[in-house]
């Protein structure tokens, strides 16, 4: 599903430069279910941005699902976006002032799937997450929970390939990590590779392998 | 394309900052508004002063004598000089350039005696003595009758055209001019025509307070010889009247003996210069009038595009988001350059209405008058133009927020503060 071979991406910081990640090879197998930990700025983010096609690198090659990854235009990056890629965020990332339904169809408004048909899609997935009753609310009426289900489920809405999570349970307290964890079990259980950046131990543990990211190389990885 | 979502997003963007988008979108209102106002104004001016000139030729100059400032000849300066029936036709055979050529007896208006009665009514009127071609120079419209023509010339017959002032004057309100008697300083002549002016350009007093007599009846009856006060003549089309009027003092001063360089021995008056000077200053009015009209919309342009980049940047995280989860650069260019362009369509409309609806207000108010302003409109050309200006204008204010917009990249948006 996921190839990376020798991965480098540098940042430039004026005249000096931040070399970021250092040759990364890393393979993922379509449906595992796997973790990346590492210190805050070892690179983990940004393995995690180069797999989410939102941002580029120098050298190396990816390929996601057989497609190379490379100078991809806006265009058919957005478009691989789309398809192939699942996004949830530690912030949850939802748009203010579209209610829940709406923030859960705006993919297939980018698939240019009608307004009607997308309603109703949308509202099957937040039964799936329980939350057909606050479809028509608005994210600042919901809990850090409920916003996380939300995106979830506007994340899967697309029948992506690949989950990328970026520390989901961040802004969580102890009991809603543990039921956002368990949905993400469940997706993972159901055939979706899941790939989660999280710096805290519990939620590692779940998954089935761990990446322990070091000063922009793969430490080593720890398979259950 | 379409889409319900995308109005209500454009429609979010608006509303959610109320008080931002009422203010950048005056801006737009406002020129739109002032244009529409200024182009309707300068069309009425525009048509003020063509209803002012209707029905003078504006191709004429009038030619008179006057006293000689040159010595020449053997004759000393400062004397006086007449123009005479015979110079008609020499004019006409020597400035071949001349359309009309109409000779005029003015007989003043009795100096405020009344020297037009009929029974016990009477007033004082000038009185003219025009050849039919005067008519065509400075035209009048007939009420009743008709006016001198070629026979009443050539047979010297008592006949008079009276303008409808005099007509009321004279006859009582039911009471049919025509064929009656009235006396024009004792003299009587027999009505056959009333007119009613067109323009409002007076030569030889207001034609509606004037008697118009056969230009050879009057020479006779009034003791004028064969006497020539002005010449009314209108140059063929194409030429100048400054050509004319030029070959006419010519012809004048050599059979008259005076000095080629007595400039002002020989009167005129050159209608042609005079209508063009309104020309140009229309012109430079309605290029002035577009020129800030633009400006003004340009402004507003300018306006709404500096508040889609703040808006642009508000959004930042947003358009972010909208990027990671597939949304095309070219779905967000459009989607900027919908708001831009509906912001500036509705506030440009709303003066578009306004600004036709005052000029409607200012017509009414107006109508009816008889003034050098009639008629504020402007036409239907004139607001599809305005219309088109408008989306261009919007789509040029949308044009840099949306590429600021579209330059954001996903990863910068959704940064973890």
């Amino acid at each position: 599903m996921i190839t990376l071979k020798d991965i480098n991406k540098t940042y430039d910081m004026g005249q000096a430069s931040l070399h970021v990640l250092k040759g990364i090879d890393l393979h993922i197998d379509k449906g595992e279910y796997v973790s990346i930990m590492g210190a805050s700025g070892s690179g983990k983010s940004t393995l995690l941005n180069i797999l989410g096609i939102l941002d580029d690198y120098e050298t190396g090659d990816y390929h996601l699902n057989n497609i190379m990854i490379k100078n991809l235009s806006e265009k058919q990056a957005a478009v691989y976006r789309n398809e192939l890629i699942g996004f949830v965020f530690q912030s949850f990332n939802l748009i203010n002032f579209k209610n829940a339904l709406e923030n859960v169809a705006l993919p297939l408004y980018y698939k240019n799937i009608s307004r009607k048909k997308r309603n109703i899609i949308a509202m099957e997935y937040l039964d799936q997450m329980g939350l057909k009753d606050w479809a028509y609310h608005m994210p600042n009426e919901m809990s850090g929970g409920q916003k996380q289900r939300v995106a979830i489920a506007r994340a899967i809405i697309s029948k992506p390939k690949i989950l990328l999570a970026d520390e989901p349970t961040g802004a969580l307290d102890s009991v809603t990590t543990v039921e956002v964890m368990k949905l993400l079990s469940e997706l993972n259980s159901n055939g979706l590779t899941t790939i989660i950046v999280t710096h805290e131990k519990s939620v590692a543990d779940e998954t089935n392998s761990i990446i322990h990211i070091k000063d922009g190389l793969i430490e080593d990885i720890i398979r259950k | 394309m379409f889409d319900l979502d995308r109005w209500q997003e454009i429609w979010f963007t608006i509303t959610h900052n109320k008080s931002r988008s009422v203010l950048t979108a005056f801006g737009v209102f406002w020129g739109m508004f002032m244009l529409v106002v200024m182009v309707g104004a300068g069309i009425a001016l525009d048509r003020g002063i063509s209803a002012n000139v209707e029905g003078f030729a504006t191709n004429s100059c009038f030619v008179w004598s006057q006293e000689t400032t040159e010595p020449y000849k053997g004759f000393k300066k400062g004397r006086n000089w007449n123009m005479e029936n015979a110079d008609i036709p020499l004019l006409q055979n020597k400035v071949p350039e001349i359309q009309y050529l109409a000779p005029v007896l003015s007989g003043g208006n009795g100096g405020g005696t009344n020297n037009v009665t009929r029974n016990e009514k009477a007033g004082s009127y000038n009185i003219n003595g025009y050849y039919p071609q005067y008519n065509l120079i400075d035209e009048s419209k007939m009420t009743f009758g008709r006016y001198i023509n070629d026979i009443d010339i050539a047979e010297k017959r008592k006949v008079c055209v009276i303008g409808e002032r005099v007509c009321e004057v004279l006859f009582p309100k039911n009471e049919n001019p025509l064929g009656k008697n009235i006396q024009v300083n004792g003299i009587y002549f027999q009505v056959v025509g009333v007119a009613r002016h067109t323009s409002d350009i007076n030569i030889g007093g207001n034609p509606e307070e004037s008697v118009v007599l056969p230009f050879s009846t009057m020479q006779q009856a009034f003791n004028q010889g064969n006497m020539v006060h002005y010449l009314a003549v209108t140059a063929q089309p194409g030429v100048k009247v400054k050509v004319i009027e030029d070959k006419i003092r010519e012809v004048l001063k050599t059979k008259y003996s005076i000095s080629p360089d007595d400039k002002k021995a020989v009167g005129g008056f050159n209608v042609e210069d005079q209508f063009t000077m309104f020309l140009y200053l229309g012109l430079g009015i309605g290029f002035l009038i577009w020129f800030v009209g633009l400006g003004t919309l340009f402004a507003g342009a300018v306006g709404v595009s500096n508040i889609m980049l703040v808006t642009v940047r508000e959004r930042t995280k947003e358009i972010g988001i909208r990027r990671a989860l597939g949304a095309t650069p070219r779905s967000i260019i459009t989607q900027i350059l919908s708001e831009s362009i509906i912001l500036t369509l509705i506030a440009g409309i709303l003066g578009l209405m306004l600004g036709v609806g005052l000029l409607s207000l200012v017509g009414m108010a107006l109508s009816g008058g008889d003034q050098f302003f009639q008629d504020p409109q402007i036409s239907f050309t004139v607001a599809l133009s305005a219309l088109i200006i408008l989306l261009i204008i919007g789509t040029l204010a949308g044009f840099i927020p949306a590429n600021r917009a579209m330059k954001i990249k996903p990863i910068e948006a959704i940064r973890e503060e």
